[in-house]
């Protein structure tokens, strides 16, 4: 065949109709999607933790369970496939940069209560090959698509906090609460961690953990709101209270506070 | 040429052979059972209406999971003006509340195996 410019011209146009001819056909149906009306909204969750009080057990543990069940965790048993969204942490462990050679043992054992972070520059999402993780640009949630994540775990190599796990086996038969149907577990090889209880805010209410840690350790317990708003209670909360981050000189830039 | 005969039966031979499934099916065969689902029963009327439903569900659902997981967005706005929430669990397995007589029935007839099941559960527990 004569290889002209013409008739270069002539076969690729005529492909690129073909195909731009099939698109409509998808996306016949008229379709709107929305947020619904009863959504919380924030340019910028965050969360500050009151750690004295939650250096009671039985706060912290209500925290935990509520979450656990919450988005049906498993508990395999096993600590080297150990799924967790919330948990406990020794002081020592959470805050390696703030102790020294001083520092009494009682405060190094001192329990914190630990989740992921939220980062403002979070490494997880840099490194993620398929976009299965990523920064919300609306609201500042790190969150997770299981459906995209191919379980390579580089995220979990990036995170500086041990936020995130993965599914080494099916966690269905170790969910011992039960499951609840209306959130999905997770299947084998894939990661997950904490969405700030995206699906919660969706419906208007507060993260699980927000709401059982104040509930069994009083108001303020954990404080949840808009930093980027200066009246919500939280930007108040920070303004007046000593805070530390956890591992601040990384540059990840946590929005998880603990309040002193 | 030689063997005219012989050649000509080979032939015929050969073409009545190689297009058996075509004309066995045609003239003796019966159409396979196709499969029979179990509707809602409170329900009529699915978010879209049956016929794009039954073609581009596996589309629409993709595009929910992007909105959902990806957007923040929840609510999906049918064609004719209804509301629903994009929720596997909490709307379409509402109605459609049996798996196994329901989506299992034409997945199995079309040898598909989607992947949904492996983390949503359905509120029968299957």
């Amino acid at each position: 065949m004569d290889e002209s410019r013409r008739n270069f011209l002539k076969i690729t146009g005529t492909g690129v109709f073909g195909a731009l001819w099939g698109i409509p056909v998808l996306r016949a149906v008229g379709k709107a999607f929305e947020s619904s009306p009863k959504a919380l909204k924030a340019k910028r969750w965050a969360m500050a933790l009151d750690m004295k009080r939650l250096g009671r057990d039985d706060v912290r543990a209500a925290a935990a369970k509520a979450c656990n069940s919450a988005h049906n965790i498993p508990d395999l048993g096993i600590a080297e496939e150990e799924v967790k969204w919330i948990w406990t942490e020794e002081y020592e462990a959470a805050f390696p940069t703030q102790v020294d050679k001083f520092t009494p043992e009682q405060m190094r054992k001192q329990p914190v209560l630990v989740l992921c972070n939220h980062c403002d520059r979070p490494p997880c999402v840099r490194v993620c090959p398929t976009k299965a993780t990523f920064k919300r640009e609306e609201d500042g949630i790190v969150m997770m698509d299981m459906h995209r994540c191919i379980g390579c775990r580089y995220c979990m190599a990036a995170c500086p906090y041990g936020s995130r796990s993965f599914n080494w086996r099916d966690p269905k038969p170790f969910v011992r609460q039960g499951i609840r149907t209306d959130y999905p577990t997770r299947t084998k090889g894939v990661v997950e961690k904490c969405t700030l209880c995206a699906e919660r805010l969706a419906r208007g209410e507060n993260p699980a953990c927000v709401d059982a840690a104040n509930k069994v350790g009083g108001a303020g317990t954990i404080v949840f709101g808009d930093i980027a708003d200066p009246n919500s209670e939280i930007s108040r909360v920070l303004r007046s209270r000593q805070t530390v981050r956890r591992k601040p000189s990384l540059g990840t830039s946590p929005q998880v506070y603990y309040l002193l | 040429m030689y063997d005219t005969g012989k050649i000509l039966a080979g032939l015929v031979a050969f073409i009545v052979v190689a297009t058996f499934p075509l004309w066995f099916t045609n003239l003796f065969g019966s159409p396979s059972a196709r499969p029979v689902l179990e509707l809602p029963k409170g329900e009529k009327k699915c978010v879209e209406d049956t016929e794009y439903m039954r073609h581009w569900h596996m589309n629409m659902l993709d595009q929910w999971r992007n909105e959902v997981v990806r957007e923040g967005k929840r609510m999906y706005v049918s064609s004719d003006g209804r509301k629903f929430e994009m929720s596997l669990n909490k709307n379409c397995l509402k109605c459609h509340e049996s798996r196994a007589k329901f989506c299992d029935r034409c997945h199995n007839y079309m040898a598909v195996d989607p992947y949904c099941w492996d983390c949503h559960v359905t509120p029968t527990g299957e």
